[in-house]
């Protein structure tokens, strides 16, 4: 009754065009906002970071930049493990190599050098598309993981060949290595991710990404109207890789510490991702985030009620949970291809004749 | 002298690997051509025809695992060994009857929807397979043997070492792979080009609607189509199964067919022969001259690179369908 655009009256474009346009909403936002700096880092102890809360908004990252690539600009990637694991390699070169330089410059510039490489690799969509190019950033994903494998130089010669990341810290404050704390961890995921997704929304609704869009839609049509193919198409590979360099910098330095890059960049991680930006809405960022906390949830969840109540091993929870994982996919493409954000939308469209719906 | 003899033997081994990508990606191009579903889910089904066929064989107990779990036995085996001839046909069964469930579960309700979103769904369905694969008959690697001739074949080495000097070595299961391979392709063009289904079929590659309009019924094409994919995964698994054991990493191998497919391009059964064996010998002749210079295990990438930057100058394969687009 209270979820209303009405008496609410928009005097400006600014206004009208804001991505909150009803009350409720905005004020919702503010909410959550709030909540998530304000609260959360007080009360937050090492297994609700560990578990939930840190992967997720690591995860959301990820899930914005492949759905920046495949959501709005329809090239679809399987290449998302490499560029992360491009991102975890960039940082951790830099790590060591400028330890002086503050850790929040070396993400960002991790995910600068990741964004080279996803021009790089999209350059063959130029010329290839749909499944082609899929199979093509398989490519990608193979090439980066052996590379970050065999040559010594990225993972400076250690014996085990894995990668460890050093204590940094952000105004005397531990962020990675060993000692962080799990308010530090998240504290630094959620800044990343709410600047990142305040990035995503004004991209996406800017003329970039109503190129992005126009070249999904048809890509021929939208040469016809004249939106550059080239710039949109490198482009959209470019801030998407910016961001899964980030998340991939992130996952490496803040919350595994030490990574190996086949088993944490592999191509299930690929999968992963675009199964979250599936269940959650292509080509929306609303959605990224939901498809990550789904996805990140139904492993807590199954392994809570699977190995905590029905005392299974953890073997045979792990592929039950790739069972109902891929049913869910298929579940999802069935009956809402759109994902949980246009089930949220639909139900916000209710909400908003509730309780008279004539 | 002597690098050439290696490089010709390399050669010859990679054109029995090229073999065996080729027998994958003909499952894909079956799917394809007749339902337009790209199915990445191809390499899974051989795994877990394999899988199905070494529990049979053994007499394993399917859920055994989770049984044990949940009412605290301990169940592993009937105590029966089937013969590999029977276990086969078996296997075939279940492939039929999980092409039927395919068909009447997912396909069924994806009709009319993007080809991209048909893709994924063979990508959840995989993560599926691979599951219940795991959950039905265990996750250790498992040996599969149906009878198969293994080890270095001696006609090879003796021929080859009276004209050479050196004997080749080639597996023979390589070279019955090959033969079974060959076989199978003969066996599928005679039935699409001679036997009225295969007409069907066909007719449903080239025009869904028009197809049902003479009264073809898409749907027991698409079962008949899944089914045959779900043998020639079969087939597949028990080679690769026989070769380098049944565990998780055969579905990566199959995933090796999706460079050979984009060689070859989707629509064409010689392309993925052709592609797959300009694979199988660029991967193993990369692996031999490159590999050692920069760290060996090239053939992890070597597939999908040379596809990639074969793409580009050509987009839809050797032998694939000019793409025609319109506005």
């Amino acid at each position: 009754m209270i979820y209303r655009e009405a008496g609410d009256f928009k005097t400006s474009y600014r206004s009208d065009g804001q991505t909150f346009p009803i009350r409720l909403d905005r004020w919702g936002y503010y909410v959550v906002v709030a909540i998530a700096f304000g609260i959360i880092p007080f009360v937050i102890n090492d297994y609700w970071a560990s578990a939930v809360l840190v992967p997720f908004l690591i995860y959301a990252i990820a899930a914005m930049g492949l759905n920046i690539l495949t959501g709005y600009a329809g090239q679809v990637s399987l290449g998302t493990g490499g560029f992360m694991a491009v991102g975890a390699y960039s940082v951790y070169k830099l790590m060591t190599a400028f330890p002086e330089v503050s850790i929040v410059i070396h993400i960002l510039l991790a995910g600068g050098i990741t964004a080279a490489v996803g021009v790089l690799f999209g350059l063959p969509s130029l010329r290839i598309k749909g499944f082609y190019l899929a199979v093509a950033t398989l490519a990608a994903q193979f090439f980066l993981v052996w590379l970050f494998n065999k040559v010594p130089w990225f993972y400076n010669y250690s014996a085990s060949g894995q990668i460890n990341s050093p204590t940094r810290t952000v105004m005397d404050i531990a962020v990675t290595g060993p000692t962080t704390s799990a308010a530090a961890k998240y504290l630094v995921c959620l800044c990343f991710a709410f600047a990142l997704a305040w990035v995503a929304r004004n991209l996406t609704r800017g003329t970039l990404g109503r190129k992005w869009m126009a070249i999904r839609d048809m890509d021929i049509a939208a040469e016809i109207i004249g939106v550059n193919p080239l710039t949109a198409k490198l482009s959209a590979f470019a801030v998407s890789s910016f961001f899964v360099g980030i998340a991939g910098a992130l996952l490496f330095s803040v919350y595994l510490g030490a990574a190996e890059v086949g088993e944490a960049f592999g191509i299930n991680k690929s999968f992963l991702i675009l199964f979250m930006i599936i269940i959650g809405g292509l080509g929306s960022i609303f959605g990224s985030f939901a498809g990550a906390a789904f996805l990140v949830l139904l492993p807590v969840l199954l392994k809570n009620v699977l190995v905590g109540q029905l005392g299974w091993p953890t073997d045979l929870a792990a592929h039950i949970e790739l069972m109902i994982v891929g049913a869910l996919i298929i579940l999802f493409l069935i009956v809402e291809p759109h994902g949980l954000a246009r089930l949220w939308a639909l139900t916000k469209e209710k909400l908003r004749l509730w309780p008279f719906p004539h | 002298m002597d690098q050439l003899i290696f490089a010709a033997e390399v050669f010859l081994n990679g054109l029995m690997t090229g073999v065996m990508y080729a027998l994958v990606a003909l499952g894909f191009v079956l799917i394809y051509k007749a339902s337009g579903v790209f199915n990445y889910a191809q390499g899974v089904l051989a795994l877990f025809a394999a899988l199905t066929l070494v529990g049979i064989q053994q007499g394993q107990i399917p859920f055994a695992h989770m049984i044990n779990a949940t009412f605290g036995t301990n169940l592993h085996h009937f105590g029966w060994t089937v013969p590999a001839i029977i276990a086969i046909l078996l296997t075939a069964g279940v492939m039929v009857l999980l092409a039927w469930l395919i068909e009447r579960l997912i396909l069924r309700h994806l009709i009319g929807q993007e080809p991209i979103i048909l893709f994924m769904a063979t990508i959840g369905l995989a993560w599926f397979l691979e599951g219940l694969g795991d959950v039905m008959w265990g996750a250790d690697i498992k040996t599969l043997d149906v009878g198969l001739p293994q080890g270095i074949s001696e006609t090879v080495e003796s021929v080859t070492d009276s004209i050479f000097g050196y004997g080749f070595f080639i597996d023979r299961l390589d070279i019955w792979a090959a033969v079974i391979a060959s076989l199978l392709v003969a066996a599928l063009v005679a039935f699409a080009q001679y036997t009225k289904q295969g007409r069907a079929m066909r007719a449903v590659a080239d025009d869904h609607q028009a197809a049902l309009s003479v009264g073809i019924s898409l749907r027991f094409i698409w079962v008949m189509v899944w089914s045959i994919a779900g043998f020639v995964a079969l087939v597949a698994g028990i080679m690769w199964g026989t070769k380098s054991g049944v565990q998780f990493s055969l579905s990566l191998i199959a995933l090796k067919a999706l460079p050979v497919l984009m060689l070859g391009g989707f629509t064409s059964i010689p392309g993925a022969i052709v592609g797959g064996l300009i694979i199988g010998v660029g991967e193993k002749l990369f692996e031999f001259g490159i590999g050692p210079l920069v760290g060996g295990a090239t053939e992890n990438w070597f597939a999908y690179v040379l596809a990639l930057l074969f793409l580009v100058f050509r987009p839809q394969g050797l032998f694939g369908e000019r793409i025609i687009e319109r506005v």
